[in-house]
């Protein structure tokens, strides 16, 4: 919890601060914009936590985002599938790839980061074979104003994206912090040998993080194909899977294994956005962007570590 | 009167809440082994640790050679000829053997460049070597070496520093039969070389061989010293624990009859073609002695699913139970109490509570969710019941003693059905108190009916708490003795496969 309240502290800080230097901050349209963001931001990230919880790691994501973007271009352009079982199939896809990532990881045994950096090479390349390296976009098709309406529609002015992350982070949060599910992937997180000498099928619990976080990057990966509203191949959602990363360091998981918290994560996620959007508002150079968020996070994990040791020695 | 080596006087050292250590006195003579024995949190580790540097007394003097010192950090402590065997050997094991005796202070070549005078070392760590009577190579990779040759590296290395006073922290606590014995020897052959050894212990029966006087601490005070003379079991426990223990091991009543478990050509994958086959009564402690690496982790392993059997049946009250992972053999009540307690038994950085449940955690959920309230009723009820001490079932594993460690690993069990309970080493690093509770329970569970295997290299322990001993030689079993026959020396002909009355 205490983890949770200093990152937390850290967002408050940050959007007084910006708030007093540019008020535009504050203004409806900014926060919209930037709740949107951070929804579809937060969704995948509390995927990539849960196999960060396991000790795993997923690189995949932003290109897995570039491969379902295309695929859901062409099913609804080309194939004039009906708008809900396309994005049905998009996101069953995404668990599809997960479920193979797991299998990877605990059945032939080959470490996370090179499963998923394979998939980051793989998907990139076939997204960009598949739509011809050509930019897909939906403007031809008509009829799904409504699907459109989860990436750009609001709900009693809270923008789709957001909603859909208070959801499914409250879900995860029960599943997570609460269920039998949640214990034993910390357990496993912690230590997997051991896990098993308790008799918790370590092997399906890895490997279901992994489908969890496919599951949640199929569903970030449908909003942000319609909110972009065009997908071009080369560099629709690249860098997305370090964002997630990020913020779930950010948000107190340890890349270790068993520790880390959804309100953390979805904390750490806003706090990305918020960074983005200073940038934006207070003038820098946008192309000092990642390098003010590279060194937020440096700052922030150094933090965390001195407070670490300082609670240590109480 | 001649001068110590070495005399810690009045050392006191408090930590917050607790007082470790109170007016300590500790003596050692030139070319004297002193063996410090004392149940976990009597203060052995702290006295060792102001003596090696790591902690400072608050009170007391040191002098070495009657020359008062004051030993403010690790390296002071070596310079002063204080050289320090941990219980976790710190040697690296992707280096050969003599870069590890020369770790950070390589002789030197080739000026500007810094080069490793290879050549030097080996010839240097051989003669250092042939001292602790490990015969190998100065360049073979220290992967490739035994627990014990490794920790023969280590005591080269504090030779190589020129050591006069080795502390040896529970040397022997992961070591074989004939790997302790051979220890037991290089450290007499060390006493001779005038290296006086400071020997802490678990192993009582190590200290009588070995030790010319005893010193023991109970509570972080000066207990009593027993001279060579003087120096026994009974009277070392009695120290120990200020009082006589008289029921230390709990042997059986009556032994029972029925067979439990049958076990029929079992082999391992580490010993394919070695099939096992013995049955364990209703009731009854079958001991498992043997060297380390005969197979009885293996075998144990293998019964409780988390090794592939290559082959054979396993029988539990006439029914065959088909096990191919822990699953299903805590399905079946088959449970197992391993040997590395830090990182097969629990989870350290799991509160008590957690790791009690874990194996049936879903007694404790609704809908998959857990109810935390009835888990921690749980987890109360077995550790009063096991006598586990601890702030609060929140508290993690990580925090408990070894003793209390085991006691939440055997809670865990506890709280579900055994029928078939194995312990691997169930004792070890385990402080005597503890000890004699966990064979109580031990004795008392196989009352109950539970059969029970214990795998176990404290001879000890073999012989006072089994019911019957299967012995094994390189996966095989080499005999099964009852009871009346059990004797050490049968037991060892056994364990290094000489044929019986050949």
């Amino acid at each position: 919890m205490r983890k949770e309240l200093g990152i937390f502290a850290l967002l408050v800080v940050l959007c007084i601060v910006v708030a007093i230097l540019n008020p535009r901050f504050l203004a409806p349209a900014n926060l919209q914009n930037m709740a949107r963001l951070i929804g579809m931001y937060g969704i995948f990230s509390i995927g990539i936590g849960m196999v960060i919880i396991t000790g795993g790691i997923d690189l995949s994501v932003g290109s897995v985002f570039a491969l379902l973007g295309v695929i859901l271009s062409i099913m609804l352009t080309q194939w004039a599938l009906p708008g809900a079982l396309a994005v049905l199939a998009v996101v069953a896809i995404a668990s599809g790839l997960g479920l193979l990532h797991g299998l990877l990881v605990t059945r032939v045994r080959i470490q996370p980061f090179i499963v998923t950096l394979c998939g980051l090479l793989f998907y990139r390349g076939l997204a960009r074979f598949i739509a011809g390296d050509e930019t897909k976009g939906f403007g031809s098709a008509g009829g799904f104003e409504k699907l459109q309406n989860l990436a750009t529609g609001s709900l009693f002015h809270v923008p789709m994206p957001f909603v859909l992350m208070i959801v499914i982070g409250a879900v995860m949060w029960v599943v997570l912090h609460r269920s039998v599910y949640g214990r034993y992937l910390f357990a496993v997180g912690r230590n997997e040998e051991a896990a098993r000498y308790s008799g918790i099928n370590s092997r399906r619990i890895i490997a279901s993080a992994y489908v969890l976080s496919g599951l949640m990057a199929g569903i970030a990966g449908v909003v942000l194909a319609f909110y972009t509203n065009s997908i071009s191949p080369s560099s629709h959602g690249s860098f997305y899977e370090l964002y997630g990363i990020a913020a779930a360091v950010l948000g107190g998981c340890s890349l270790r294994g068993g520790e880390g918290s959804i309100i953390g994560i979805v904390i750490g996620a806003a706090l990305l956005q918020v960074l983005q959007n200073l940038v934006n508002l207070l003038g820098i150079p946008s192309s000092l962007n990642f390098a003010v968020m590279g060194a937020v996070i440096l700052i922030g994990v150094i933090a965390d570590q001195v407070f670490e040791r300082r609670a240590a020695k109480a | 009167m001649t001068i110590p080596l070495l005399r810690m006087a009045g050392i006191c050292k408090r930590f917050p809440g607790v007082v470790a250590l109170d007016h300590v006195t500790l003596e050692v003579g030139g070319g004297e082994i002193v063996a410090l024995a004392g149940e976990n949190g009597a203060g052995k580790s702290t006295l060792m640790k102001i003596l090696g540097g790591v902690y400072q007394p608050d009170a007391g003097s040191i002098t070495i050679e009657g020359r008062d010192v004051a030993i403010h950090s690790v390296s002071e402590a070596i310079g002063l000829g204080i050289g320090f065997i941990h219980q976790e050997l710190n040697v690296f094991d992707n280096l050969d053997v003599s870069e590890n005796v020369f770790l950070g202070r390589e002789p030197l070549w080739g000026a500007p460049l810094r080069l490793v005078d290879r050549q030097k070392i080996r010839s240097q760590t051989e003669v250092l070597l042939r001292r602790v009577g490990l015969s190998v190579p100065a360049d073979t990779p220290l992967r490739k070496l035994s627990l014990a040759q490794r920790q023969m590296v280590e005591i080269a290395k504090a030779l190589s520093l020129n050591a006069r006073l080795l502390i040896m922290d529970e040397p022997t606590s992961s070591l074989t039969l004939t790997e302790t014995a051979r220890l037991i020897e290089v450290t007499r052959e060390l006493r001779t070389q005038g290296v006086s050894i400071i020997y802490i212990s678990h192993r009582l029966a190590e200290i009588e061989q070995l030790a010319d006087r005893t010193v023991v601490l109970r509570d972080g005070r000066n207990a009593g010293t027993l001279s060579r003379g003087e120096i026994n079991h009974d009277a070392i426990v009695s120290l120990m624990v200020g009082r006589d223990l008289q029921h230390f091991y709990v042997p059986p009543e009556t032994a029972g009859q029925t067979d439990r478990v049958q076990v029929r050509n079992l082999r391992t994958r580490r010993y394919p073609a070695q099939p096992a086959s013995f049955t364990v009564r209703k009731g009854e402690i079958l001991g498992f002695a043997g060297l380390v690496g005969a197979g009885r982790s293996e075998l144990a392993q293998t019964m409780f699913g988390v090794d592939r059997a290559v082959g054979g049946d396993i029988v539990l009250d006439n029914q065959p139970l088909k096990i191919s992972s822990a699953r299903d053999a805590i399905k079946h009540g088959v449970y197992l109490v391993p040997e590395d307690r830090r990182n097969t038994g629990l989870i350290l950085e799991l509160s008590i509570c957690e790791n009690i449940t874990l194996p049936d955690l879903s007694r404790y959920a609704r809908a998959g969710l857990v109810a935390r309230d009835a888990e921690q009723k749980r987890a109360n009820e077995m550790c009063d019941k096991l006598n586990v001490k601890r702030p609060s079932v929140g508290t993690r594993a990580a925090n408990l003693s070894g003793g209390n460690q085991q006691k939440v690993v055997l809670a865990k069990w506890l709280s579900l059905n055994p029928k078939l309970l194995i312990f691997d080493e169930p004792t070890r690093g385990i402080d005597v108190g503890a000890k004699a509770e966990i064979y109580q329970l031990m004795r008392s569970l196989a009352n109950e009916g539970v059969a029970i295997m214990m795998i176990s290299s404290d001879m000890e322990e073999i012989l006072g708490e089994s019911d019957r001993v299967a012995v094994m030689h390189e996966g095989a079993i080499t005999g099964i003795l009852e009871r009346a026959h059990c004797t050490e020396e049968a037991i060892m002909r056994l364990a290094v496969a000489i044929p019986r009355a050949a």
